[in-house]
């Protein structure tokens, strides 16, 4: 057994426990060391990524009895397969970033601040790794707390209201998932399972109504972390209060846990409801694509437009989920991770030019690009790969997010998504270009510096990934494939009638596009009036 | 076993005057003298009752209650001593900031 | 055997990368201005390579795919970074990186001296690099790679002069604007690929498998859905009603940016996607008669907001889109041939008369600077007499001014008149037919006026400037005019290998070369066409033919001569005839105000529509919901919080109390 992801995960708390040996006073001791523990963490986690082999399983797994406690058996179960893979990578990759974006606008309590964020990795690793849903579990809340800190004792002006919303929204949910969670174990010892092991949960065959209070249970707590919306006021706040690193944390990770959890567990294990609640949740990702963008043109706070853009964002990603096809799902987790890029890099470009001026909002800047040369072209770079602009990594996602979605069902909710793109478009330009062009005539920005080599070693290895990513990004691709490729059939297994090629053969020549709105029914994919073939020239 | 009795009256009544005297008392000391009094009456109890039964489970719970009672004791006195630091009394008709 | 094409591409992305990294540091702008113009011409080399060598085969054999990498799979979805060589894309790498290559060195002298020199040829590589990829790209990915890569380099480039408001406005308008064309393009793709390969289980985007299956798809219906979004896409990009706005506005850009994005090359991207896509435009009659309609109303709506414009770039652009929307009719009418011709000879045209109103530009502007005065160097009532002072800008204008007004002999004449031709004697379009003819016929007129009006405002008469600045008025160096006569040379003589037929004929049978030379590529349309043609051809004689030919110069020749009279002989005339109909002119002058209806049609509603969502839905009813459910819990624990009185023995009563009722309960009940 190899232990290199119990490594990777627990190299965060053994940082914790180092810093725990220093004076408080010492702060750029404790902040070199916290740096120099998640890049240590982050080249530990190479190998993950390089030892992968190209395959569905579930591999470094690592399994020992934990607890055992008359009933419940709950192990220490970790692996990582195509799906967590790369949000592994992507956590230890992003976690350096954020705790040297600190490195000045965090003077007070630092101590406490690099522990939280130590603390916050260990929790997202555990998390993304974890295959027993106790585990899970336990992990998820473990990410929590330091969130919880982070925002409440850094955060801004409105800190304690945004601290508490965000933890009230995420246990509100989170208790009805451990509910869910023992009722499904209990319904898993009936059927002879002796764990709490996520393996054995993919072969449950739950009835139909057990499948869907379950799901809506699993659903509800991951869909407030996506968020979704009408679940997603707890994000702008949130965002908008928590510290530069904070936000870039939630924004690239935290945030992925809710469409993660649709992946691994609300979907594969109850296939049936989550074909069923297939146009709900497409209609509500796709409510959030437009709500998000429009209410993101008006916003005033350049990070509370940068929140409100995540939620569109993540709208994208849970439509290519729930396509329930190869290019869909592809897309997604590629969203995923250009999301935590992209917007990752814009909440630190925020947090840039709020450390110089303090303030955020868009109307007390203007004309930045005479004065920051080199931040306008990092933002510029950064804004693009967020509308998704082709070579930029934002669209490879979004492109094949769209293209699984027309395939499949969800046709119509596509055509209202695209248009998302237009949106974007207007809203993020927008923004730039108050914020950066025009006349530099507010006297407190002309004496604005430009990036300083710190912040440009912050931003250098995102605007590498997003070209990367825009340019060739099937080594991810091909990584993720075959998993991806298992989760397809897990769904399509209990769904024949999603296998939508064969049942398109119905579709006359020379009809127009009127399949009927999947929205109705779940399960008819036969076009409406597709018998009319007169049309047909 | 007849004098089992005895004990458990002597503790029942050890325990109530140790219970009006925390329900009555205003001095924090002598509150915390009568909780150490109500431990001292359930210990007995449990001496007795482990005797009765030939069982040396509630023995072992004695060493338990005591060694709570020690720390309680210690940790007590160090908040009385804080708190008279504070406030130059120790009467618990002016601790009223427990609240909200 | 073209396994070099991936050259095209590559010398102005190195171009861009050294300009765009270095440039900053080089600082000397030959250095930059040379990098960027020699990795255009090792482009424009390459191409004529590539051009030789693919002529150099026999016609059938004249197509080849080049692979360089796997961008994306995906399940059944594959893109390869590939590209296509066959005589279309041969033709527009030549445009684009001949007529793109003069621009460079014209931009050399244009931008001489600019803050952020390095910045502008960075952006110009840049866009050069995305031109080509979208010309030579093999699928539909990768053409929509070009296609908003081109995109953002015209968003860049209009807001190059990013610290006046007006130029990020209009850049951002222009971005928009192709995105709600993207939009259709997507969409457009989308159902394309889900189409052949749900049913046909043909899953590709490759544009040469796409056509070898296209008899798979059935006219119109299906096809014509994915068609009208392509094209919707080429209203965005080609600027055609009802997505044109913003390529006036895109005026606020550098001229050579203007010369290169807004009228030889981008702009015509949606014309070429078309051609490229001509086997499945061809199967949707509705489709080629929205293209014909939307092209025939473009080109005469915007030739009429050009005749009251004052702003020489104005014009220009709307000039720009009045041509372009002669190219969609030319689609439209199923004429791909000659709308491709036109592409290119309106490149060669326009690219000389905005490179020669630059000059004119950049003159006046000294000249202004010099006599400290404050006018416009761009509005044309300031201008004047430049003849004299500026010659050879003034013969190589004239000699476009003459090709896009269409006389005989120049390259305007055989290409636009090709195109009105095939309006009226295409086999698609019925009666409807005639009415397209006149339009554009009227837009031919209208053409001729305002682009002779321009050209009398500008170079005849009395200059009406200071007499300080006029004795500033001076040609332009060379760099700047060496383009503008090889554009003049080209504008003249370009037409010469795409000759109407009738006139070839009556030449001693000279052949249409370029419609030859094109015949490949629309070899599946033409199949499609003589196994499908239900309306039999319309086959007017000679004789009609030769009279509309001679009906078009006509009006061309009237549009020349009101403009004479108007702008030369008689000056008062113009200021008469607004006093005449003022409404007219001032709806005219003010385009119609069709920017300011989609403002409040469209933006306007969109912006209220996010302010109601945000202060509205978000604030109230969302977190309201949350709020609310936090206050009714703290107004509960407000009134059960007295319970607690702090008192330790308060609760050490309650707790008796409590053992005391609960062991009652068990020992009485």
């Amino acid at each position: 057994m190899s232990y290199i992801l119990s490594l990777t995960t627990f190299l965060p708390i053994l940082g914790v426990l180092l810093l725990l040996l220093i004076p408080r006073e010492s702060k750029s001791l404790l902040r070199s060391l916290a740096l120099g523990v998640t890049i240590i963490t982050f080249l530990v986690s190479l190998p993950i990524m390089t030892g992968f082999e190209t395959n569905a399983d579930f591999q470094f797994v690592e399994n020992v009895p934990w607890i055992a406690a008359g009933p419940f058996v709950m192990r220490y179960y970790l692996g990582v397969d195509g799906i967590s893979l790369w949000l592994v990578m992507l956590t230890t990759f992003i976690m350096p970033i954020a705790v040297l974006s600190t490195w000045t606008a965090v003077e007070e309590k630092v101590k406490e601040y690099m522990i939280c964020l130590l603390l916050l990795e260990t929790g997202m690793l555990g998390a993304f790794l974890a295959l027993d849903l106790f585990l899970f579990y336990i992990f998820w809340e473990v990410m929590l707390i330091p969130m919880y800190f982070i925002i409440g004792i850094w955060g801004g002006k409105n800190k304690i209201y945004a601290a508490v919303k965000f933890f009230v929204y995420t246990m509100a949910g989170s208790v009805l998932m451990l509910v869910a969670l023992i009722y499904l174990y209990f319904r898993g010892l009936e059927a002879g399972f002796t764990s709490f092991s996520l393996m054995q949960f993919y072969s449950l065959n739950l009835d139909p109504q057990t499948q869907t209070w379950l799901f809506l249970a699993f659903a509800l707590v991951f869909c407030i972390k996506v968020p979704m919306f009408p679940l997603h006021t707890w994000l702008p706040d949130a965002h908008t209060e928590a510290p530069t690193a904070g936000s870039v944390i939630l924004a690239a990770i935290l945030l992925k846990m809710g469409t993660y959890g649709f992946v691994r567990f609300a979907v594969p294990i109850f296939p049936d409801a989550a074909y069923r609640f297939t146009p709900l949740i497409a209609t509500l990702a796709v409510i959030g694509i437009i709500y998000a963008a429009l209410v993101a043109m008006v916003q005033e706070d350049v990070k509370k437009l940068v929140a409100y853009s995540s939620v569109a964002h993540l709208g994208f990603v849970m439509l290519g989920i729930f396509a329930f096809n190869q290019q869909g799902i592809t897309g997604g987790m590629l969203q995923m991770l250009n999301h935590g890029i992209s917007t990752g890099a814009l909440f630190l470009i925020v947090g840039f030019i709020y450390e110089r001026r303090h303030t955020r909002l868009i109307t007390d800047f203007g004309g930045l690009s005479k004065q920051m040369p080199v931040f306008a072209v990092i933002f510029m770079i950064v804004t693009l790969s967020s509308i998704g602009l082709p070579g930029t990594n934002g669209f490879v996602g979004e492109f094949l997010v769209l293209l699984g979605a027309f395939e499949s069902e969800l046709r119509w909710y596509t055509v209202i998504a695209t248009s998302g793109v237009i949106l974007s478009a207007v809203y993020m330009l927008w923004m730039f270009q108050r914020v950066m062009f025009g006349e530099l005539d507010n006297p407190k920005n002309q004496t604005l510096k430009d990036l300083n080599p710190r912040e440009i070693a912050i931003m250098l290895p995102l605007v590498i990934m997003i070209f990367f990513m825009g340019v060739y990004p099937n080594p991810v691709i091909e990584k993720m494939d075959p998993a991806v490729k298992k989760l397809v059939s897990q769904v399509k297994r209990s769904n024949p009638t999603a296998e939508a090629p064969s049942a398109m053969q119905g579709l006359p020549e020379g009809h127009p596009v009127v399949v009927a709105p999947a929205a109705s029914s779940g399960n008819s994919v036969i076009p409406a009036g597709a018998t009319n073939t007169d049309e047909a020239r | 076993m007849e004098n089992l009795n005895g004990y458990l009256i002597v503790s029942a009544i050890l325990f109530s005057i140790g219970t009006i005297g925390v329900l009555t008392r205003k001095n924090a000391i002598v509150i915390f003298m009568c909780v150490e009094l109500m431990l001292n009456a359930v210990n007995l109890t449990f001496v007795a009752l482990s005797r009765h039964l030939g069982n040396l489970d509630g023995q072992v719970f004695v060493f338990f209650v005591m060694t709570v009672a020690a720390a309680e004791a210690a940790v007590g006195l160090a908040l009385m001593i804080a708190f008279y630091n504070n406030r130059e009394t120790i009467d618990v008709t002016d601790m009223n900031s427990l609240k909200w | 055997m073209f396994d070099n094409v991936w050259l095209i591409p590559l010398f102005p992305l190195i171009g861009f990368l050294i300009n765009g990294l270095f440039g900053k540091k080089i600082k000397n702008e030959t250095v930059i201005g040379g990098i960027g113009a020699f990795a255009v011409l090792c482009s424009f080399v390459v191409s004529c390579m590539t051009i030789l060598r693919l002529l150099s085969l026999p016609i059938e054999e004249r197509l080849a795919e080049v692979k360089v990498f796997t961008w994306i799979t995906s399940g059944n979805f594959n893109a390869d970074i590939a590209f296509l060589v066959d005589p279309l894309s041969c033709v527009m790498i030549m445009v684009v990186t001949g007529v793109g290559f003069l621009i460079h060195l014209y931009s050399i002298g244009y931008m001489h001296g600019e803050e952020g020199f390095y910045r502008f040829f960075a952006y110009l590589n840049l866009f050069m690099f995305s031109m080509l990829l979208l010309v030579l790209g093999n699928n539909l990915l990768l053409m929509f790679v070009g296609w908003e890569g081109v995109g953002l380099c015209s968003y860049l480039l209009i807001g190059y002069y990013f610290h006046k408001k007006s130029a990020g406005d209009a850049g951002k308008k222009a971005f928009v604007m192709n995105r709600v064309g993207d939009f259709g393009f997507l969409l457009g793709g989308f159902a394309l690929f889900w189409y052949l390969g749900a049913s046909h289980n043909v899953w590709t985007i490759q544009f040469t498998e796409i056509a070898k299956n296209s008899h798979l798809l059935p006219t119109g219906g299906i096809v014509t859905v994915i068609t009208l979004c392509f094209f919707l896409g080429a209203t965005g990009k080609s600027a055609q009603i009802p997505l044109y706005t913003w390529l006036p506005d895109a005026m606020e850009g550098p001229t050579p940016v203007s010369a290169l994005i807004h009228a030889a090359t981008m702009v015509t991207a949606g014309v070429y996607m078309i051609a490229r896509m001509n086997f499945l435009f061809i199967r949707s009659p509705e489709t080629l008669m929205v293209v014909a309609v939307i092209g025939a109303c473009t080109a005469l709506f915007a030739a009429t907001i050009g005749t009251a414009q004052y702003d020489i770039k104005r014009v220009l652009a709307y000039s720009t889109v009045s041509q372009l929307g002669y190219m969609f009719l030319a689609m439209g009418a199923g004429a791909f041939a000659a709308g491709i011709f036109h592409l290119m000879t309106h490149a060669f045209f326009k690219a000389c008369l905005f490179l020669g109103s630059g000059a004119v530009i950049h003159s006046m502007h000294e000249a202004l600077h010099h006599a400290h005065s404050h006018d416009d160097p761009q509005d044309m009532r300031n201008m004047g007499g430049l003849k004299s002072k500026m010659p050879l800008t003034f013969m190589t204008f004239l000699l476009a001014t003459i090709a896009i007004a269409g006389i005989p002999g120049f390259s305007g004449f055989f290409s636009k008149d090709e195109i009105l031709w095939q309006a009226f004697s295409n086999q698609h379009h019925g009666s409807l037919n005639y009415l397209l003819w006149g339009m554009g016929a009227i837009a031919a007129g209208l053409t001729a006026f305002y682009m002779f009006r321009l050209v009398f405002m500008t170079f005849y008469g009395e200059s009406r400037i200071t007499p300080k600045a006029k004795d500033h008025l001076h040609e332009s160096p060379m760099i700047i005019v060496f383009p503008l006569l090889v554009l003049a040379a080209l504008s003249v003589i370009g037409g010469y290998i795409g000759m109407p037929k009738i006139i070839g004929d009556a030449l001693g049978g000279i052949p249409n070369y370029f419609e030859h030379y094109l015949e490949p590529v629309f070899r599946y349309s033409e199949e499609y066409l003589s196994q499908h043609s239900q309306h039999t051809a319309l086959h007017p004689s000679h004789a009609v033919e030769w009279g509309l030919m001679g009906l078009s110069v006509l009006i061309a020749l009237a549009g020349i001569t009101v403009a004479f009279t108007m702008y030369v002989k008689n000056r008062e005339l113009p200021s008469r005839f607004t006093a005449t109909f003022p409404a007219l002119h001032r709806a005219v002058y003010n385009k119609w105000y069709i920017d300011e209806l989609y403002d409040f049609a469209i933006v306007n509603p969109v912006k209220a529509a996010g302010r109601f969502l945000w202060k509205g839905f978000d604030v109230v009813i969302v977190d309201g919901a949350v709020n609310g459910v936090a206050n009714i819990v703290m107004a509960f624990a407000g009134v059960i919080r007295y319970l607690q009185s702090g008192f330790i023995y308060n609760y050490a009563w309650t707790m008796a109390f409590g053992v005391v009722v609960i062991l009652g309960y068990y020992l009485f009940k």
